[in-house]
């Protein structure tokens, strides 16, 4: 079976990646979406998707996180199926994902009863998450009770307490305003520093995908292919300053070009 | 000071209809346009309804009529919720029975009578089953409802930390149907009391709150009757606070 892959699809294995993509297949209503789709996410990396408007950016990570069927290829962390995997996910509507019937803390500890851990290891659990995210509101609230902001962060501390191999997020800062949305950029960096999990983020907004990563992703319209696999390394923290960053700009410019191209093409 | 009577004021504005109302039930009274035999004074009323609750049976009808309505809901609920489930989990399932429980849904539970006297014979069964029927279905096709519209995006949550199809069943739809299926109970004991008074009035009774008033109807004796009248709405209108009190509880995120 492995030579049969390596004919059909000579892209060797790359031995530091976390995600394995291969000849990955998906089709809506007869018309394909992926045909023979190939990508690496190193680990420790977090992947920004970027793309035109309906080319599969959910899609993608939907396959990958096991949460949409794909109809051929293969899909491999280190090795690993994704039985094999802990895998986490942030959705971009945290107000239909949270359950609103269970406190912000027993949201957070869902997960872990799911996985069956004990008591005093769920705590454990929870009070380390506590100390990365320093969290300064009530957990023993509702999650209607909360702002929009302290609602994706619970959500993100769920997706994040099963100290997951993998994070994938879908536009998590869109339903936010701005000021928010700065401020869980910084949040999710932090996480990210802290942790090294391996994440992959589907964003809407180039400077966002940019500003969060460390490999961009662009990708064309349906058909979807990778335009372009860009290289962001900035140091971190990154702050404002980045953004106007020499090397940031260039990179920026240099992705919405691929961008329109891929628009007008 | 001013501020505590501006509270007083508007803690007594939902009265004011009800003033209106019996200063309007009296004028009518005292003008004579309607036979005083008809219309009694709302006063008459109410020493009808105090003397039929303390010294007469009145009490006593009231309690059968509370009893046979919770009883009729009771198996309803029972009945209607894990069925209600079952059918909406699986939406084809509910599609095959989908026409019989909307038809049924649609028939006028009045219209049963016959059958389940025939079935049942005139005793209680008879009243608390049919009431029983026509909530069942308004409880289960709300159950069922609530379950097919559970947020697509909680249940893909859930499965992606791994919640077997069972525990989402448990964890995430049932919580998710909460919602609707407070509707349905609503509804649902709303119409079991409808019945319960009608079955009372027209299949041999000897008492409740529905027989009161078919006999102080056909002995004329007109402030019993507006007496029972307004016991059973306040029946009604009690009940249902009840479960609206009951469902700010539970579903306390509920709209928000």
């Amino acid at each position: 079976m492995t030579a049969a892959l390596r004919v059909a699809h000579p892209r060797p294995y790359a031995p530091d990646a976390e995600i394995t993509i291969r000849g990955l297949r998906k089709t809506f209503a007869g018309s394909p979406v992926y045909e023979g789709f190939d990508l690496d996410v190193p680990k420790g990396a977090v992947v920004s998707v970027f793309g035109p408007n309906g080319c599969g950016k959910s899609t993608l990570i939907n396959m990958v996180s096991g949460l949409m069927p794909h109809d051929g290829g293969q899909i491999l962390f280190s090795g690993k199926t994704i039985a094999q995997t802990r895998l986490a996910y942030v959705f971009q509507n945290y107000r239909e994902a949270l359950f609103p019937w269970l406190r912000a803390i027993e949201n957070i500890r869902y997960p872990l009863r799911l996985m069956g851990l004990p008591k005093h290891e769920q705590d454990r659990r929870i009070e380390r998450l506590l100390a990365t995210m320093e969290v300064r509101f009530d957990l023993s609230r509702y999650p209607y009770e909360l702002s929009g902001g302290q609602q994706q962060t619970v959500s993100i501390m769920r997706a994040l307490v099963v100290e997951p191999e993998v994070l994938f997020l879908d536009e998590p800062f869109s339903a936010l305003d701005y000021e928010m949305t700065l401020a869980m950029r910084d949040r999710l960096q932090r996480v990210f520093m802290e942790t090294g999990v391996t994440m992959m983020l589907v964003s809407h907004d180039l400077e966002e995908a940019i500003y969060m990563a460390d490999r961009i992703l662009l990708l064309t319209r349906r058909p979807t292919r990778i335009a372009a696999y860009l290289d962001f390394s900035a140091p971190r923290p990154r702050s404002a300053e980045t953004l106007t960053d020499p090397a940031f700009v260039a990179l920026k410019r240099e992705a919405l070009e691929i961008f329109q191209r891929e628009v007008r093409a | 000071m001013t501020a505590r009577l501006a509270r007083l004021g508007s803690a007594l504005t939902p009265l004011a209809g009800v003033v209106v109302l019996l200063a309007l039930w009296q004028l009518l009274h005292l003008s004579g346009a309607v036979d005083a035999l008809l219309l009694p004074a709302p006063e008459a009323m109410m020493r009808a309804l105090w003397n039929g609750f303390v010294t007469g049976p009145m009490a006593f009808d009231f309690l059968q009529t509370v009893w046979r309505t919770t009883l009729a809901f009771g198996i309803a609920a029972v009945i209607g919720i894990p069925t209600g489930i079952v059918l909406g989990a699986s939406p084809q399932l509910y599609r095959s029975v989908e026409f019989v429980v909307d038809f049924f849904r649609s028939t006028p539970a009045s219209a049963m009578f016959p059958l389940f006297l025939v079935l049942f014979g005139v005793g209680d069964e008879a009243k608390i089953y049919v009431a029983s029927f026509g909530a069942l279905l308004v409880i289960l096709f709300n159950v069922a409802y609530g379950v097919m519209n559970a947020r697509k995006t909680r249940i893909l949550a859930a499965r992606s930390m791994g919640a077997s199809p069972a525990r989402i069943m448990r964890d995430v739809i049932f919580w998710e149907s909460l919602p609707q299926t407070f509707i349905g109970l609503r509804n649902g004991v709303s119409l079991a009391l409808v019945i319960i008074i009608v079955a009372e009035m027209f299949i041999g009774s000897s008492d409740g709150l529905g027989h009161r008033l078919i006999e102080a109807q056909m002995l004329f004796r007109m402030p019993t009757m507006y007496a029972a009248i307004f016991a059973a709405g306040a029946l009604g209108y009690g009940l249902n606070w009840l479960f609206a009190l009951l469902e700010r509880r539970v579903v306390h995120w509920g709209g928000r």
